[in-house]
């Protein structure tokens, strides 16, 4: 057991903190208030890597690890939670499943763009009627000759419309249910595809969140991923790993509340001390970052599982069912110790408890990780 | 162009405590940083390389432990990173570090060696000039501004009150300040390639054919006799009240304390 560590992931996690500390906390509210996609922090993030992580460098990646991009995800995700999925829907759902399961030329074409930043990724699973029961899938994939032609929709799309590349699911064969699902790679600018409607959000409300309407799309036979009717598997194997992306980015969210609140204790004075001299904010607070300590071991274990190669699928689950139940519990306990300074928009802790809530919801509910969990430990 | 630039490992100030017995700085469970000025100096030879194409040799002179320090010059951008260190250098001065260091630099090529104007834990300002001096080379200190004109340099140097532009001919020797840039980050492939292959190169006495008398404690002229830090005065207190009170209340206190 090695509970340290190495240098390169101590360096790079100072590295994500300067420049989550320099170039995302100063907008986060920013963007918060005016529901707006911070893309002038995409070619900065490009620059530096961190659009590219857990890829090898022949795909254009940094040749770091899952471990790395988790801790990259958590330091973002620490002073903006917007600016977390963004990193985790573009590297965990989109470049990855190009990587796992992209022949040479699709990698070639897209996973090396993406990989640089020079892209962004997005993906598409959800529809209106085909949520947690993903097998529901109402968009199709009709083979003609040379193409595939797609018509249909889906919706709550993170950086839909920002985003360049799409990994989208769609029926090739209705009646053989998961097994007629196929995967394929989209651009922005096929003919035939639109970005429908922008939700207006709770939290995490700088990140784009829409709609994809796809009407008569013809896409080249290459640009099917993986196998014809593989696309189920796919599309569960991607939300695997892209539960460690959230579980990170829920890690981030709680532990960015207590780092305000610690603040927060020491200076606010009632009955003429600082709250943090009291024993009921002393108690929340060590039972806050006990989870959060806890929560962070569960999501570096299920990184390093897949690091190792080895099944993670249930850690991942476990991660993202604990990272995300704990976040909104320590923002809302972080809520409560700032009274009503937290209420109000002066700080960050009320932002924190509304970005923290999507974390149980998306990538798949808490419920649809206890069912993958049980899943695993009964089989 | 062919750049050196001389970095030293600091403690972090921000987080520093003074040993109240001893007067020392308490270093255990500090963490290091690059010192500021010398990080600029890094960013700025990493601007002329992007500029005018230059290869950037870093140099650090420390125990160990400042290996942490060339790695993080190495993945902002350096071509080659080098540590000088070796036992017969510990407890070296100002004058037997900037001999060591141009010792080291005698072994390398260069038109322009960039050090910062001085460290935050010793803030002496002394060995990047010193090191001018043992190379008997053309030195600025105080340069934010650095900009390539055939074989001359065309620098910014800083006063309090105002600034000279001057044009030096290389080889020479620049002292940087921290205000001159925002040193750019590390990048995680730079990171992780520094970190799992051999890249850093170990430096002892025997590599830069130096007399180990020349260095070390026994050569250093100077010695650290005591180190104090400034007593934190009482913090002043804001009274809003009306000319005439006011004069009575500064009467007052003036009286109170014998000074009238």
């Amino acid at each position: 057991m090695n509970f340290e560590f190495s240098e390169a992931h101590k360096l790079s996690q100072k590295m994500f903190r300067d420049f989550a500390e320099n170039e995302v906390k100063p907008i986060a509210d920013i963007i918060d208030e005016e529901e707006r996609f911070p893309e002038e922090n995409i070619p900065k993030m490009a620059k530096y890597g961190i659009l590219g992580i857990p890829f090898p460098s022949e795909f254009g990646g940094q040749g770091a690890d899952n471990l790395c991009y988790a801790m990259a995800v958590e330091e973002l995700s620490r002073v903006c939670g917007t600016t977390g999925v963004i990193v985790s829907a573009h590297t965990s759902l989109c470049a990855a499943p190009i990587y796992e399961f992209g022949t040479p030329a699709q990698k070639e074409k897209y996973l090396i763009p993406l990989a640089k930043g020079e892209k962004l990724g997005a993906f598409g699973l959800t529809e209106p009627n085909a949520g947690t029961d993903a097998a529901a899938q109402q968009t199709v994939a009709v083979k003609k000759d040379d193409h595939y032609l797609i018509n249909g929709s889906k919706i709550f799309i993170t950086n839909a419309g920002y985003a360049d590349i799409y990994v989208i699911m769609a029926m090739t064969d209705k009646s053989a249910g998961t097994r007629g699902i196929s995967a394929f790679i989209l651009e922005k600018d096929m003919p035939g595809f639109t970005i429908g409607k922008k939700e207006l959000k709770l939290g995490i409300r700088g990140s784009a969140t829409c709609e994809l309407i796809f009407e008569n799309v013809k896409i080249p036979l290459e640009n099917l991923l993986g196998q014809e009717g593989k696309g189920f598997k796919i599309a569960m194997q991607t939300l695997d790993g892209g539960r460690i992306g959230i579980a990170a980015q829920a890690l981030g969210i709680a532990q960015g509340a207590i780092d305000e609140t610690i603040q927060y204790v020491k200076e606010r004075k009632q009955f003429g001390k600082p709250i943090s001299a009291f024993q009921n904010t002393q108690f929340q607070l060590a039972d806050m970052q006990t989870k959060v300590d806890a929560a962070r071991w569960l999501v570096y274990h299920a990184a390093f599982l897949k690091d190792k190669k080895q099944s993670y699928s249930k850690a991942a689950a476990q991660a993202k069912l604990f990272a995300s139940e704990t976040a909104m519990e320590v923002t809302t306990k972080a809520v409560q110790l700032f009274g009503g300074y937290g209420y109000t928009r002066e700080y960050p802790v009320e932002r924190m408890m509304r970005d923290a809530k999507i974390t149980e919801i998306y990538e798949g509910t808490s419920e649809v990780q206890k069912m993958v969990i049980a899943a695993n430990i009964l089989k | 162009m062919k750049i050196i630039v001389c970095i030293k490992q600091v403690p972090d100030t921000t987080e520093v405590k003074i040993d109240s017995k001893t007067g020392t700085l308490i270093r255990e469970g500090i963490p290091s940083i690059i010192n500021p000025d010398d990080k600029a100096g890094i960013e700025a030879a990493i601007q002329l390389k992007e500029k005018y194409d230059a290869h950037i040799t870093v140099l650090c002179m420390g125990p160990s432990q400042a290996e942490t320090a060339l790695k993080e010059a190495y993945a902002m951008g350096a071509d080659r990173v080098i540590l000088l260190s070796d036992r017969a250098f510990a407890g070296s001065d100002t004058w037997a570090t900037s001999l060591t260091l141009s010792y080291a630099i005698k072994k390398l090529d260069y038109d322009l060696i960039i050090c910062g104007r001085q460290a935050i834990d010793g803030d002496t300002a002394q060995v990047g000039p010193q090191i001018a001096e043992h190379l008997n080379l053309p030195q600025v200190s105080y340069v934010t501004d650095i900009e390539k004109i055939d074989s001359y340099l065309k620098v910014k140097k800083i006063f309090e009150d105002g600034y000279q532009i001057i044009k030096i001919k290389s080889p020479c020797l620049i002292t940087v300040l921290k205000e001159m840039n925002n040193p750019r980050y590390m990048t995680i492939n730079k990171i992780f390639n520094i970190c799992n292959k051999q890249i850093i190169e170990n430096w002892t006495i025997n590599d830069i054919d130096m007399d180990a008398n020349l260095t070390g404690l026994k050569a250093s002229p100077t010695q650290v006799k005591k180190i104090q830090t400034k007593s934190v005065k009482a913090s002043g207190k804001v009274h809003n009240v009306e000319p005439q009170e006011g004069v009575k209340l500064i009467i007052d206190k003036l009286q109170e304390k014998f000074i009238i």
